[in-house]
């Protein structure tokens, strides 16, 4: 038998820009983007629940998509912009959400909880007035199984809420 | 004219909606799962696992993996064998009880499918896996005991050979007149149930790095667990290290619901193989090792008969539950504490006298089965619930007709169940009353009724439940398990004046760092924010039971609670001597030292420390200061503090597609004093929809061979947003007398009720299509059979 290591384990370089740096990085091909951001990054904020797509705790955002860490290889992401839980914390970005999570309690363990924030994000990015119903739906791709969903659900759409009064007021006139 | 009320004073937590200081962390990506550690020359874990339910191992073949570089080590169960002692999941007060002894890797055998035979570690997990590929084990199957009934069957395969049969424990209860009150009863009604074994599924699966010193000796193990602890205290005395030099630490913790509380094999043998490595060792299961090794629960089959008379009034109740665990009891807590449980909360509720129950724990070729968040709570209050309602319709009254001419009368505690559960004080028909409002029951009868008209097929179902919290040695120390009942805490006051908490119990996100936080800040008379939490690592805190089966407000929170009057009486005294006064004559206001009859501000509190820690000098001569209190509390009075609600469920039926669609849910509950109210609805809230989940997805699905065959997050469902409903809350408090603080459990009490209110509400809407339902999950499928139409 082969004593060497695994061809699988030959290293590729990939280049992205992480959370607004340019980083490069040796990565096995098989090496999925989760585990590219948590090993070679340390951005362990992204976490992986199932590897499979189906629990959401991996979302990041590639070229401000959400997409699943999980489901692509780190090299699929070669030149991409990539955005985590991490750099959208430190830009404020989603300063709100965080917020309005804490002062529910939309959150327990909080394993899940960056996920549901990358999607909650992307949510209140495309619609601004969601109904419950349209949130509930738009984290039907999120497993939490400590809150329930309804604190979630009520901390999405007192954002969306504060977002439309603040935009209403700055639109309008005098 | 507003009156003040204790909530006005500063400092007053306790009883107020505080946010978790410790949830930005979390919020922001910043916390610190075991997942995520990664310690110098850290090496990696696989495992590979058992194809068969039940199988000998006729030999292995290493060689190959041996070989692949990267590869550290392959060890079998013969490797481990040699360091580690086996362990018995048996307690002495489960009379007769059986169970196999276990190592982290079986020598000859394998007891069923999942089960981890060989651990190869590796430079990294993938390296890991790849040499998993190059080993062979030669397997001679055995006959698999699959199926519950079959397993009771006699001459049925044994799961073990060595015994005398499948049975791994049997206990009866009677406390006498059951033929009696059933053969004089008005009604006598009968049912069969079925509950499903279902897996509590935390986001991050489980997780453990240990970290051997050879030099020193000594043990660090990072576990993502509830009760560090214990497994200190099992790490020490089954690898033979003095409990002195085993450190476990449990940082930020992805979800637990109890199933981080047992002895998992490959977390056993992890410990093992970095003390034959000398070098740190990580695993982390993934998920469908996860479905395959984590503990599953609730896999019963009960037979229920009632008797009541003629106005309703219960008389009896006679109960047969078997239910199957896998090949072996779980360590340390057994596998038989969810029956033991089920049999005795069975009516726990009502007010009755004679009551039977027999309970069969038998063994089968499936995954351990053990304490998963109220444990045992949704089977009784299915059972029980089901049952009331059943009568009722015999009788022909209400539900909650039914209910209020039988629960325990608020007016007659202390008193005790048939089962001899003793109750301080439960509050059921005011908590019946409130439901009845928070519902607007009578509406949602007249819109049921309206929408039958027009075939939409509504249900309205409601659950009385007891809860048992703040459990004493009663529930593991008399049976020789050493899971400790008390908890400690050590309280510092920092020299700037600051608080710093080291406590027992741990956190795993239903904030337990916050309310003992509060707990301190109210006690002392400080700001929350000036308090430090530290929870969980054994290193650190006094040693103590931890966070399970609800006991870290009440008995965590009291530990907390009499830390922090005994370090305050410590700073006043210290403040008497600086300010020429009695103790007595001062309090402690917001960080200040006041005079209690004036008011006034004397003193800061920083100020006291400052001259404790660095001008001892300028103190009376033979002062010393105690800055630092450490402190334990153990529960004393009641066995348990008993907690009770009810909950309502309103659902819809499809009766084309049997699809189930939850539209509210309500809860009235009772844990005591409430320290943190939004943290309280909000344990209810994740508990209900852990119930629901239960209720109508959650199944472990095995093949004839005793194949997992939906092991997967996309094949086992779980509550998702979509299909969950918004929850309505409501509270009564009934403090307990047992402790100054008052507080019991609620993080079982949603779950507890959740999934016997969805039972009674389907039959509710299948009532007028002579349809009934016994089983859960309520699957569409089992919905369409119960119309005739599938």
């Amino acid at each position: 038998m082969s004593s060497e290591i695994d061809d699988a384990e030959e290293a590729v370089r990939v280049r992205f820009t992480v959370n607004g740096r340019k980083v490069a990085c040796e990565v096995a091909p098989r090496d999925t983007l989760v585990d590219c951001l948590r090993n070679a990054l340390e951005l362990t904020g992204t976490h992986a629940g199932c590897e499979m797509g189906a629990c959401g705790a991996c979302l990041v955002q590639l070229d401000g998509r959400a997409v699943h860490g999980c489901l692509m290889f780190a090299v699929q992401a070669d030149g991409a912009r990539i955005d985590t839980i991490e750099g959208l914390s430190e830009s404020g970005a989603i300063a709100d959400l965080q917020a309005e999570f804490h002062r529910r309690n939309a959150l327990q363990c909080g394993f899940c909880t960056p996920g549901m924030l990358i999607n909650a994000h992307e949510l209140l990015s495309r619609l601004t007035e969601p109904s419950r119903a349209a949130i509930r739906d738009a984290l039907s791709g999120n497993f939490c199984r400590c809150t329930g969903y309804e604190a979630i659900v009520d901390a999405i759409a007192a954002v969306a809420d504060a977002r439309a009064a603040k935009a209403s007021q700055e639109g309008s006139p005098g | 004219m507003n009156a003040l009320t204790s909530l006005d004073r500063p400092n007053s937590y306790i009883g107020r909606s505080v946010p978790r200081p410790n949830a930005k962390r979390l919020l922001a990506g910043r916390g610190r799962y075991v997942t995520d550690i990664r310690l110098p020359r850290m090496l990696h874990a696989a495992f590979l696992r058992s194809p068969y339910a039940h199988a000998r191992i006729i030999s292995i073949d290493v060689d190959a993996a041996r070989a692949l570089a990267g590869v550290h080590l392959v060890a079998t169960g013969a490797d481990i064998a040699r360091i580690c002692a086996p362990w018995t999941g048996t307690l002495d007060h489960f009379k007769g009880m059986t169970s196999e002894p276990q190592l982290p890797l079986p020598l000859d055998r394998v007891v069923w499918a999942g089960q981890a035979v060989v651990a190869v570690v590796a430079e990294s997990r993938a390296l890991a896996e790849d040499a998993l590929e190059l080993i062979s084990i030669g397997y001679e199957e055995l006959p698999a005991v699959v199926d519950l009934d079959a397993a009771r069957q006699p001459g049925t395969p044994r799961v073990n050979p060595s015994g005398t049969s499948n049975i791994c424990f049997r206990t009866q209860l009677d406390s006498g007149g059951v033929d009696e009150a059933f053969a004089s009863a008005a009604h006598v009604v009968e049912e069969e149930f079925s509950f499903g074994r279902h897996t509590p599924v935390t986001l991050e699966p489980r997780a453990i790095v240990a970290d051997y010193d050879a030099e020193s000796g000594s043990l660090t193990v990072h576990h993502a667990t509830q009760t560090p602890y214990q497994f200190q205290d099992l790490y020490a005395r089954h690898y033979g290290i003095p409990e002195a030099r085993v450190r476990v630490i449990a940082p930020d913790i992805g979800g637990s619901f109890g199933m981080k509380l047992h002895v998992y094999h490959e977390d056993m043998a992890v410990v093992g193989l970095s003390i034959l490595l000398a070098r740190p060792v990580k695993y982390v299961a993934d998920r469908i090792e996860s479905f395959v090794s984590d503990i599953h629960a609730r896999d019963h089959h009960v037979r229920a008969r009632m008797a009541v008379d003629v106005e309703g009034k219960i008389l009896a109740m006679d109960i047969h539950d078997a239910t199957a665990i896998g090949a072996f009891s779980t360590y340390p807590r057994t596998s038989v504490v969810e029956g033991n449980q089920v049999v005795r909360l069975i009516g726990a509720p009502y007010d009755f006298k004679s009551y039977r129950a027999v309970l069969e724990v038998v063994f089968q070729n499936k995954v351990q089965t053990s304490q998963y968040r109220a444990v045992g709570h949704p089977i009784a209050c299915a059972v029980t619930e089901r049952m009331v309602d059943l009568a009722a319709s015999q009788v022909g009254i209400d539900p909650f007709t039914m209910r209020a001419r039988n629960v325990i009368a608020d007016n007659a505690y202390p008193t005790a169940s048939p089962t001899g559960y003793k109750f301080e004080a439960l509050s059921h028909e005011i908590c019946l009353q409130r439901l009845r409002g928070i519902m607007d029951y009578d509406a949602l009868r007249t819109e049921q009724a309206e929408l039958r008209q027009r075939g939409i097929h509504r249900g309205i179902g409601i659950a009385t439940f007891v809860e048992i919290t703040n459990p004493s040695p009663a529930f593991y120390g008399v049976g020789g398990a050493r899971i400790s009942s008390q908890d400690g805490a050590t309280l510092s006051l920092t020299p700037s004046g600051e608080v710093r908490c080291a406590i027992s119990v741990t956190e795993q996100g239903q904030g337990t760092e916050a309310i003992i936080g509060q707990i301190v800040a109210d006690q002392l008379g400080v700001a929350q924010d000036h308090v430090k939490v530290i929870t969980g690592d054994t290193e650190v805190t006094p040693h103590g039971g931890a966070t399970w089966a609800c006991r870290g407000a009440g008995i965590g929170g009291e530990t907390a609670l009499q830390a922090a009057r005994r370090l305050k009486a410590n700073i006043l005294e210290i403040a008497g001597l600086i300010l020429q006064e009695q103790p007595s004559a001062l309090d402690i206001i917001d960080g200040q030292v006041v005079g209690v009859a004036t008011g006034q501000l004397r003193l800061p509190v920083a100020e006291i420390a400052r001259i404790a820690y660095f001008r001892s000098d300028t103190l009376p001569p033979g002062t010393q200061a105690q800055l630092t209190v450490s402190h334990h509390f153990a529960p004393q009075g009641y066995p348990f503090a008993f907690t009770n609600g009810i909950q309502g469920c309103y659902l819809e039926v499809d009766v084309h597609t049997g699809f189930i669609k939850l539209l509210k849910h309500y809860v009235v509950e009772d844990c005591g004093r409430i320290i943190n109210p939004m943290l309280v609805d909000e344990q209810l809230r994740g508990g209900v929809v852990q119930g629901l989940g239960a209720a109508l997805f959650e199944e472990c699905r095995y093949g004839e061979t005793g194949q997992l065959l939906n092991g997967s997050l996309a094949d086992y469902l779980v509550p998702m947003a979509m299909e969950m409903p918004d929850i309505i809350i409501d509270h009564v408090e009934t403090p307990t007398a047992d402790t100054i603080l008052g507080a019991k459990g609620c993080g079982e009490a949603g779950t507890a009720a959740a999934s016997a209110c969805v039972l009674n509400a389907v039959n509710d809407a299948l009532a007028p299509l002579a349809a009934s339902i016994n089983a859960i999950p309520i699957t569409p499928a089992r919905v369409l059979k119960a119309l005739g139409r599938y």
